[in-house]
């Protein structure tokens, strides 16, 4: 049923394939196929794009977001500091932690868009065919 | 005044009146849903747990937010900045930035590692059933946690709205809200409980645009004007807009912040009925779309909830919120009523009714979420994956602890069934192939039913008793265990090579145990005039969240459980997991 020439299929076809790819084959096949998946170009090239991505974005915000958090206490002065009518710096931040989280979830779904979402299904054709 | 709202179509009475109707409205609504969604049901767990696993992305985002969104959101923030302005603000900051988690590191991996709880992610590579048990604990101690603090929560609200503050009516209100809650779950399941999510959070972001028009155009659009008003009418003047009115009296205070912060920006990647919603879109892409979505709906809701919170204060007066109810919990239903024209008119009877109606509904959309979730984790990690031990039969026997050589643990339990029943989940496959003592699905199914009546039960009780605790801590208190306990092994289990079984009982339970422990000891339960048993003081840990401490604490667990493991780490078995997650292979 999966047919990996047809990588823009819609995946909404696809789930079934797990539940028989797991009876087909003994538990031994079908470690190797994940093994040698795992260990092939194509998944690192996937897994790169993900990781490099994601991890250091998520440093970036989970510390932007704790500095923000930590300045109320530590630094409550330079908060109150007057930016433009009402607006102190505080609440500057806070709806710049509203921008940034819109931004990078745009980001984040470019990324995968152009990066990984192709590669993913191609590879997820691939390896169920393996797998049965 | 004028009345932009829509026509009169109750008598201008007791605006109480209408409320009571639009509750019942309410109620009927999603009973209908209820009994809609159970009809089409076919027995099979996939319809139970994941509602089919054929909702769209839009769909799926807006019952995401429903979930999210309780009623302490709604009303909760709302009247937190109300009364406290700027620190408001930052309460309601944490719970948006917790999304980039859920979205960048959980949402599409889950989708495609697990098939209905979390406990199963997990359980794809380290297959103990010991490891079930602990996630399996864990997911049901949260949303207790969680389920209490929206029941207490609808207890003095809906008692508060109908006009009334005896304790009869906020018992009796506990009580028929725990029932139809168990009602929605057992007749509905997962394909019930998103729709009632969806109209829920549909409900919540028109009523939310509505009032915020209304109020723009009062203000003219001046948001600065807005802002302004607020701090005059709130009794603070500037320090209304600067932080610290909540939380700036003592060093204790701000760190007890900081811990509430820490415990919201990551107690939402480990909430179970947030990670189950993934379950019911057909792939990882469309769990990152409803992701965004909700990301998207939660992000406009609190700016809204902002607007709405100082319109509160600037319309009503923070003295006046206060006076209707200590905790604020009031002022959006109160800026209804001016909005629309003041109490008295027509317009103001319809729009306070109308408000409070939504609030209703979210509340029930908000339980029933965590009713299903946490009876999931009952019957399907507790009862079938960790005591019955079906998701690791082998074909050849049980007993063996080893890893190798065993069937596949999730998938496994569906092994038979064939690809078109699995992608329609609607037929249960009875198998007896292995000869074992195996529990069908049906009979899973069957214990899950049971489990939310028992679940709701013990919700009902223990809220009775909690009723004096206060809402946003108790959801403070549900998000800093589900940090703790959840989050750490999830992410070692997705991301570290090295991670073991070992490792992840000791990260769930070396942070479920801390964080109980440290609520405990806090000044929450003893020692202070709003605690739960005031007349006693045994309290030793001074912050109000635990998050601070017990957070680390699981990470730590883990890390200490996995280098002190006898085993090392199965590296089949990552493979799996990380071609499964990361591609969506074999994914249910």
């Amino acid at each position: 049923m999966p047919a990996p020439t047809a990588p823009t299929a819609p995946a909404v076809s696809a789930p079934s394939a797990g539940a028989d790819a797991e009876g087909g084959p003994s538990d031994d096949a079908s470690t190797e196929v994940y093994r040698s998946v795992q260990n092939s170009l194509a998944f690192q090239r996937i897994r790169h794009s993900y990781r490099s991505f994601v991890f250091p974005v998520s440093g970036v915000f989970l510390a932007w977001y704790l500095l923000y958090v930590a300045a109320q206490a530590a630094a409550p002065g330079l908060m109150r500091t007057p930016v433009a009518g009402p607006v102190n710096v505080a609440w500057l931040l806070g709806l710049l932690q509203f921008a940034t989280t819109f931004l990078l979830t745009w980001l984040y779904a470019r990324n995968a868009r152009t990066q990984r979402d192709r590669a993913a299904l191609s590879l997820r054709w691939d390896t169920q065919d393996q797998l049965r | 005044m004028r009345t932009a709202t829509p026509p009169p179509v109750a008598p201008a009475g007791d605006h109480h009146d209408l409320a009571v109707v639009l509750f019942a409205v309410i109620v009927l609504v999603t009973l209908g849903i209820t009994f809609w969604a159970g009809r089409r049901r076919g027995g099979g767990a996939d319809d139970f747990y994941a509602g089919g696993r054929d909702f769209t992305p839009l769909q799926n985002g807006f019952a995401l937010s429903g979930d999210y969104l309780s009623a302490a959101s709604f009303l909760g923030v709302a009247g937190l900045i109300a009364l406290f302005g700027y620190d408001g603000v930052l309460y309601s900051i944490g719970f948006l930035v917790a999304w980039l988690v859920v979205l960048m590191l959980v949402a599409e991996l889950v989708r495609n590692a697990g098939r209905y709880t979390l406990a199963d992610v997990l359980a794809l590579r380290l297959r103990r059933r010991k490891v079930r048990a602990a996630a399996g604990g864990a997911s049901v101690v949260v949303t207790l946690f969680y389920l209490v603090a929206q029941m207490v929560g609808a207890g003095s609200l809906v008692a508060l709205l109908l006009g009334t503050n005896s304790a009869e009516a906020r018992t009796w209100t506990i009580v028929a809200v725990g029932g139809l809650m168990i009602v929605y779950v057992t007749v509905g399941g997962m394909r019930a409980t998103t729709w009632i999510q969806i109209v829920k959070a549909f409900l919540l972001v028109a009523g939310s645009v509505l009032l915020t028009v209304l109020l723009l155009v009062r203000f003219h659009g001046d948001v600065a004007e807005l802002m302004r008003q607020a701090a005059q009418h709130s009794g603070a003047g500037q320090r209304y807009l600067e932080p610290g009115l909540k939380y700036g009296k003592s060093f204790t205070s701000r760190l007890d912040f900081f811990s509430l912060g820490l415990a919201l920006v990551l107690g939402t990647a480990g909430l179970p009925h947030i990670l189950s919603r993934f379950y019911t879109v057909p792939t990882a892409r469309a769990a990152r779309r409803s992701t965004m979505w909700a990301i998207g709906l939660v992000g406009g809701f609190y700016l809204m909830a902002i607007a709405l919170g100082l319109g509160a204060t600037a319309l009503v007066g923070s003295a006046e919120v206060r006076h209707a109810n200590a905790a604020g919990n009031t002022a959006v239903p109160l800026l209804a009523l001016v909005l629309g024209g003041g109490n008295g008119s027509t317009g103001g009877v319809v729009l306070f009714a109308v408000i409070s109606a939504i609030a209703f509904a979210t509340i029930l959309a908000v339980v029933a979420g965590l009713t299903l979730a946490s009876s999931a984790a009952f019957a399907h990690d507790i009862w079938a994956g960790a005591w019955r031990g079906r998701p690791r039969r082998t074909r050849g026997g049980r007993g063996v602890r080893g890893s190798r050589g065993r069937r596949a643990l999730v998938p496994a339990s569906r092994r038979a069934r064939g690809g078109a029943d699995a992608a329609t989940g609607t037929t249960t496959a009875e198998r007896t192939e292995d000869g074992a003592p195996v529990t069908t699905e049906r009979q899973e199914v069957l214990v899950a039913r049971i489990a939310a009546v028992g679940i709701g039960a013990v919700a009902i009780v223990l809220s009775l008793f909690a009723q004096q605790l206060n809402v946003a801590f108790l959801v403070g208190l549900a998000f800093a265990v589900a940090a703790s306990a959840n989050l750490p092994v999830l992410l070692y289990s997705l991301f570290w090579r090295r991670f073991t079984p070992r490792g992840a009982v000791w990260s769930v339970y070396g942070g479920l145990i801390p964080a109980v422990v440290l609520v405990a000891f806090s000044p929450v339960v003893s020692g202070t005039k709003v605690a739960l048993f005031p007349g006693v003081d045994f309290h030793w840990f001074p912050l109000e969240n635990p998050g601070l401490v017990s957070i680390p604490l699981g990470f730590l667990a883990g890390w200490i459980g996995t280098l002190t493991s006898p085993e090392p780490a199965d590296p089949d078995r990552y493979a799996e997991l990380e071609v499964r997650s990361l591609t969506g292979a074999g994914a249910a």
